[in-house]
């Protein structure tokens, strides 16, 4: 399984959602997750991968693809320096 | 100041989960108290309590809420819907600010803390679920019960240990009494039986061991009482002020006329005479009535050898002569110590038998004690009018609660 597809159900399991409803493309606002979820929802996605992910990333988590994207780049090793200083507010946000 | 009356009920316990069958169960003598079924209690010396029997959180919660909700505060708000959907109450948007939560706990969220401590220790997890602090905090339980009601006034956790319901009912009384709510659900609830607790009770000497039959573990004022029995559960009552309560026709269980308060100041795990004494005279000077017209004292009777030698003293010394007439229960010999619902959850007992003219009896009394020589009502119910009853609370501590209800009269 891959990462998306883990984020998906992991996020269906916490939220008790039903199958289906949560869609790569779906924000947390969307589904009715509010700061409380979405850190359980961080907990629990910790927990599964083994790694740790920074406070002032996790507090802006707002969508599926936020999420995927932290997530793929910790694993993958890959750095995340410009995630947290955009969190921090210290850089703008790329252009995607 | 306001008269304040008792217009819904609530109690989820070892004998009962609905008011009804726990007042049947404590007027029929059965007792709640068996062998611990949460967990394996067989490494233990202490291997009974009065659990809530077959109780499935799912069968009364949500999955998603119950993610949130510590079994303390599931009790409490299962005490808190029947309190509320008892009364027959409708709370008028407007009104909210005038509608608070009082309840009381003395461990707050221990399971969620026992298995928080596991993780963290045993398991050598570096971090825990977030959950963890909004399950463990002692005022979950009125906030919880706030949020699914809508209650905006005044709302307050009280930890006083074993007296910490007696005190929120008491507090929720004066606020409406002294015009500052209008409507107030209070309570407790307490879900003490973890291993890590009993295990920390056990060192105290104070729980009863049991033996071949746990019901009968728990004998308070008896000569071969062995100690106390640790439950679980949940009691709440709303409260009203009369004049809204008489306008909207509610069913008034009782008034409650008077609330007490001391500290001993003087041992922290032993109490004293005059602690107490002091208590129950404050209860009964605000409802300006005599000791002589008290018909019933629903007692904190714990069944261990101090409590019940020394409570015996207090009612002597605040009842002088009266002391030999009124009826004196403890409903711990079939519920268990329910740490801080218990207060709560005796005041319901109280109120009924009130309501009723029917006095539960102090279960498992075996055997009299020369230095517990009053009437403590053993065995059988009794069937009394009662027009004036106490429920005392006598805590670890030293602090004491003492709330009078009387039958209301339409003055």
């Amino acid at each position: 399984m891959n990462i998306e597809d883990k984020v998906i159900e992991i996020i269906t399991q916490e939220q008790h959602l039903a199958p289906g409803v949560v869609k790569p493309e779906s924000t947390f606002a969307e589904l009715g997750i509010d700061s409380l979820d979405g850190v359980n929802i961080l907990f629990a996605l910790e927990q599964e991968f083994k790694i740790d992910i920074p406070d002032a990333v996790a507090q802006k988590m707002r969508s599926v693809s936020q999420v995927v994207d932290a997530l793929t780049r910790v694993i993958e090793g890959k750095d995340i320096a410009d995630l947290v200083a955009v969190a921090k507010g210290e850089s703008p946000v790329p252009n995607r | 100041m306001r008269r304040v009356v008792i217009t819904g009920l609530g109690v989820f316990a070892s004998t009962g989960k609905d008011v009804e069958s726990y007042f049947s169960s404590l007027v029929n003598g059965r007792s709640g108290v068996r062998r611990i079924t949460l967990w394996d209690p067989s490494t233990l010396s202490v291997q009974i309590a009065a659990e809530v029997p077959d109780y499935s959180p799912t069968d009364y919660f949500p999955l998603k809420r119950l993610d949130l909700l510590d079994r303390f505060t599931q009790f409490g708000l299962l005490a808190a819907r029947q309190a509320m959907q008892s009364s027959g109450i409708q709370v008028a948007e407007e009104e909210k600010p005038r509608f608070g939560v009082v309840m009381g706990s003395g461990m707050g969220g221990a399971e969620t803390f026992d298995s928080g401590y596991f993780n963290l220790y045993a398991k050598n997890e570096t971090r825990l679920h977030p959950f963890t602090i909004p399950k463990i905090m002692h005022n979950a339980v009125t906030s919880q019960i706030c949020i699914e009601y809508g209650a905006q006034g005044p709302s307050l956790a009280i930890s006083t240990a074993c007296s910490s319901a007696g005190h929120a009912i008491g507090e929720a009384y004066h606020l409406i009494k002294f015009g500052i709510a209008d409507i107030m659900l209070a309570g407790g609830s307490d879900a003490p039986i973890t291993y890590g607790m009993i295990r920390s009770w056990e060192s105290v000497r104070v729980l009863a061991p049991g033996g071949a039959d746990p019901s009968r573990a728990c004998r308070p004022f008896s000569a071969d009482r062995e100690g106390m029995v640790i439950g679980e559960g949940a009691g709440a009552v709303l409260l009203e002020d009369w004049e809204r309560a008489r306008k909207r026709g509610a069913k008034v269980w009782a008034e409650v006329a008077g609330y007490g308060l001391s500290s001993d100041a003087s041992h922290i795990t032993q109490p004293s005479v005059l602690g107490p004494v002091r208590a129950v005279r404050m209860a009964l000077e605000e409802a300006r009535v005599n000791a002589d017209e008290v018909d019933y004292i629903n007692a904190h009777g714990t069944g261990t050898r101090l409590n019940d030698v020394i409570e015996t003293q207090v009612i002597k010394e605040a009842f002088q002569d009266h002391a030999r007439r009124v009826a004196i229960s403890s409903t711990k010999s079939m519920h268990g110590h329910v740490m801080g619902a218990t207060g709560a959850i005796e005041l319901v007992a109280t109120v009924l038998a009130l309501e009723r003219g029917l006095i539960p009896p102090t279960a498992n009394y075996t055997k009299p004690d020369p230095e517990c020589d009053l009437d403590y009502v053993p065995n059988q119910a009794r069937e009394k009018p009662v027009r004036v009853a106490l429920s005392n609370s006598f805590a670890f501590g030293g602090l004491n609660a003492v709330l009078l209800v009387r039958r209301l009269e339409q003055v």
